[in-house]
């Protein structure tokens, strides 16, 4: 790194991790920043986790219908109706609120930033979305037992671990999937319900986890990869407990022959059929390529250099998708040190770096929710393909009257005797300009200066 | 809520005040240039997650309809919760009721078998060529709708999106508003005059949205107000005591109320806040809202709007159900928008496009799967009075897409370029070239606006 270190050390907190609290990029220049982002990789252990002993997804399915029987004992005893739709309003609030509001209380005081950042970019690659009403209370399990143990891990894994998971099986309907050819399909057509195969997680396995559309494959090969992973599913919720709510390979749903995807012919039985094909699309070039420039975008520019795309994906092919490597060769790239901020935060990258900056950790539910105002409600990406990385989407003039409304309403909390040319300095380090110094400095009162820091284009940046 | 309201609004004015004494440009407050288009107005609706056009107007007099269907068909005229008739093989699902009002007037018109050029059955992709107007997802990073602006010629109309963030299709070289519901640019009167100059000197996309964020704002307060006004005046349709109470609390609550992030069900980044159907007073307020926006002296001609959670793979319903209340939602906002328009609805065209539709036959989940064409609809006093745009391919063995898909009968580009055309008069080789790359194959689809 040419960089000298002062500025090495604010980059490497501001764009690699998730924005300084005080003294962070102090006490980072004092040693070698690189090294303190190296020293972050966890190949064992991955990513923290923001509560400790969380509730498992199971525990989250079957908490629903332990409700639903009470509140049908409730009925049949002749007390009032039980509204499913309003119960899973309460439960989300309670739940989904709770796992949202300790993710962001890890981001906001995590000394260990970038190992979150990296994370956070898994999070987004393999969105399940509470915008699905089964799958609110479980985005937060998801996140916790799917990804963050496996995010320094190898790329294989956690597309496993993601596409078994409970979370992911019912937001992409993979767990009602039928072999047409089944026993169990006679079985529930008789008994006059639908059964049959959904192809919404094999699609978007192939077009967004891994090799992606660019890999040219066909309809056929979608429907080909659906047939395979018929079977995985979830124990039912009235099986017994030590299934109900967990991952299920169910034999009697799997369509049995061989299929062929892409040209390859997977002639295996059950549950290692669609394991086999997996292992295959994770190692396949396409997603080295595809992982490789999303990781770029992620990091460094909405338009990343070619050459730094290229170092991701040879580390990538070189190492058969280590996560630890490549997050390696991440930090060792001189061009994610470009002097120059290309990244526009996400709403929730301001949220989390703002809090830094002031010393500040959110601690009631209402204080994440403007992030709803600003276009990026908690867990709830529009699609799965998740949230927008690029300044088109969130540099935008209703988005950036949001942040201003919200800086002040941060600045007019507790700052007593702060003063704001420290904080500046402490939030920016050699990444603070001149002209932004001179206002913040000119400022008339401690608010007025914190909210400039803010919506400074070197803090909005990274 | 009303009292958070009423606290911010002086401050709101204050900053609104102190941006102007610096000197910035307040583009919405100047009059119009343009005479001619400021008074043609241009709604795109998007919907999101491939809409099933075979719900939205449901063919129920083609002989194949019901048996491809199974349990998530729509009930024939007449029938318990059947489709609201058209004509003798097309209704409307039984949420559009104010759609089918409109139809009655000859204000509404559906076109039942369009589809964009792509056909990967991707959303991402699919949606990003319905937006870019280009023939591939790929290497054309601009909207359709900000290119007419450009082609429209400097200054002579103006564009807003509704939600925080810009959609794609209003991206490009010109500058677009956006608005969602919120408490405006808070408290501390300098601040925006102070971040403006920041920007200036060294920000030029961050001072572009500031500017453009400024003059809604200003807007805002008028069009938020007159819609209010409007709904209030409304009479019989709704309830009008209930409305009174909701229509100054409810958007603010949808967006970012205290609690109400984690509460309300599917809504999106960039797109409107999207209750259930105990939220279709919101859905109107917000249609209204957008109104109030475009009628102001100097208004946008053109806005953009999204609605997700279109994407009905399993569990979809019939006349009730999961899209049904998604279908209840666009039909209010559909009707709180041609209300506040008032006497400009008769020079506005509203389009529902969506990325693609779904597979004609009911999937093993009672759902259906990325399909090919579906419908769209158009609304507005400007249309021309007819029946349906584009052939109808009918659902006959042999006549499925890949025997699969509902077959496009027509380009979604004809669709828009009619559109503009009509409305706005733009020229053939601005379409064929600018606005729509590549695409002087596709002729503009005729007789759309009166």
């Amino acid at each position: 790194m040419a960089l000298d270190r002062d500025l090495a050390a604010a980059i490497a907190v501001t764009r690699f991790g998730l924005g300084a609290k005080p003294g962070e990029i102090a006490s980072v220049a004092g040693g070698d920043p690189q090294r303190w982002l190296q020293a972050q990789i966890r190949p064992v252990g991955g990513a923290d986790q923001p509560i400790a002993n969380p509730p498992t997804s199971a525990q989250r399915l079957l908490e629903f219908r332990d409700y639903q029987r009470q509140r049908q004992a409730a009925r049949a005893a002749g007390g009032p109706a039980f509204d499913p739709v309003k119960f899973a309003g309460n439960l989300i609030r309670q739940d989904a609120g709770a796992d949202f509001l300790a993710r962001a209380r890890l981001a906001a005081t995590t000394d260990a930033d970038f190992r979150e950042r990296w994370a956070l970019f898994w999070f987004n690659h393999f969105t399940v979305s509470a915008t699905k009403l089964q799958t609110a209370t479980l985005v937060g399990p998801f996140e916790a037992e799917a990804i963050r143990p496996h995010v320094f891990g190898r790329f294989e894994d956690l597309l496993v671990a993601s596409s078994s998971h409970p979370g992911m099986l019912l937001y992409l309907d993979q767990a009602q999937s039928v072999g047409p050819d089944t026993t169990a399909a006679t079985f529930l057509s008789r008994g006059g319900r639908h059964a049959g195969l959904n192809e919404n997680l094999a699609r978007e396995i192939m077009e967004l986890h891994t090799v992606g559309l660019e890999a040219g494959y066909t309809q056929g090969d979608v429907t080909e990869f659906a047939r395979a992973m018929t079977g995985w599913s979830i124990g039912g919720l009235r099986e017994s407990d030590d299934v109900a709510g967990k991952f299920l390979f169910r034999p009697a749903a799997h369509e049995p022959g061989v299929r062929t995807i892409m040209g390859k012919r997977y002639p295996q039985d059950g549950v290692q059929q669609a394991l086999a094909v997996m292992r295959d699309l994770a190692a396949s070039p396409h997603t080295a390529h595809h992982l490789a420039v999303k990781l770029a975008v992620h990091f460094v520019a909405d338009e990343p250099q070619p050459s730094l795309v290229a170092q991701l994906e040879r580390t990538w092919l070189g190492t058969g998708g280590d996560l630890a490597e490549v997050a390696n060769t991440l930090i060792l790239a001189p061009e994610a040190w470009s002097a120059q901020a290309q990244k526009f935060k996400t709403p929730y990258e301001f949220l989390v770096s703002s809090w830094r900056a002031a010393g500040y950790a959110p601690a009631a539910l209402q204080e994440v929710a403007i992030l709803t105002a600003m276009g990026q409600k908690p867990f709830s990406a529009p699609s799965p393909k998740g949230w927008p990385e690029d300044a088109a989407t969130w540099c935008a003039p209703d988005a950036v009257i949001k942040r201003i409304a919200w800086v002040q309403t941060l600045a007019a909390k507790d700052l007593a005797g702060r003063d704001p040319s420290q904080l500046a300095a402490d939030a920016l380090g050699a990444r603070l300009t001149p002209l932004v110094a001179k206002a913040i400095a000119r400022a008339e009162t401690r608010e007025e200066g914190l909210a400039i820091l803010l919506m400074s284009p070197e803090f909005q940046r990274r | 809520m009303t009292h958070a309201l009423t606290e911010v609004r002086p401050s709101r004015r204050q900053a609104l005040v102190a941006a102007l004494g610096l000197g910035l440009s307040i583009e919405f407050l100047g009059g119009s240039a343009f005479a001619d288009a400021a008074t043609r107005k241009l709604v795109v609706v998007i919907c999101r997650g491939g809409m099933d056009g075979l719900s939205v107007a449901p063919p129920v007099g083609d002989p194949h309809y019901a048996g491809l269907r199974g349990a998530i068909a729509i009930p024939g005229f007449g029938q318990p919760g059947g489709a609201l008739q058209l004509d003798s093989t097309f209704g409307l699902h039984p949420s559009l009721a104010a759609v089918h009002r409109l139809a009655a007037k000859g204000e509404a018109r559906i076109v039942p078998a369009v589809a964009t050029p792509d056909r990967e059955r991707s959303h991402f992709e699919a949606q990003d060529v319905l937006e870019n107007g280009a023939t591939a997802a790929y290497g054309v990073d601009s909207g359709w709708l900000n290119r007419a602006l450009q082609a429209m010629g400097p200054g002579k109309a103006k564009a807003i999106s509704v939600g925080a963030t810009a959609p794609l299709i209003l991206r490009g070289p010109v500058g677009v508003a956006s608005w969602s519901p919120g408490p405006g640019a808070g408290r501390d009167p300098r601040l925006p005059g102070i971040l403006q100059d920041i920007y200036a000197q060294s920000d030029p996309a961050l001072a572009r949205a500031l500017a453009m964020g400024l003059s809604t704002e200003s807007m805002a307060e008028v069009a938020t107000s007159d819609a209010t006004a409007a709904l209030a005046q409304a009479g019989p349709a709704m309830d009008g005591g209930q409305m009174a109470a909701t229509s100054q609390t409810a958007p603010t609550a949808a967006a970012g109320a205290p609690g109400a992030g984690m509460m309300t069900p599917p809504t999106a980044g960039g797109a409107a806040p999207q209750p259930g159907r105990q939220g279709l007073p919101i859905a109107r307020q917000l249609g209204a809202t957008l109104a109030g926006f475009m009628i102001q002296p100097g208004g946008p001609q053109l806005a953009a709007l999204s609605i997700d959670g279109f994407d009905t793979h399993a569990n979809q319903g019939s006349s009730q159900g999961q899209l049904a209340t998604r279908l209840a939602y666009l039909d209010a906002t559909i009707d709180g928008l041609a209300d506040g328009m008032g006497p400009a609805w008769k020079d506005t065209v509203v389009v529902v496009a969506t990325e693609f539709g779904r597979t004609a036959r009911v999937n093993g989940t009672v759902g259906t799967d990325h399909g090919t064409a579906s419908t769209a609809l158009l609304l507005g006093g400007a249309l021309a009075k007819g029946g349906i745009v584009g052939d109808w391919p009918t659902l006959a063995d042999g006549k499925l897409f890949e025997n699969r898909d509902t077959a496009p009968t027509l380009d979604m580009r004809a669709l828009f370029k009619g559109l503009l055309v009509g409305q706005y008069g733009l020229d053939r080789r601005a379409l064929d070239t600018t606005v729509f790359p590549d695409s002087a194959a596709v002729a503009p689809a005729s007789g759309i606006i009166a």
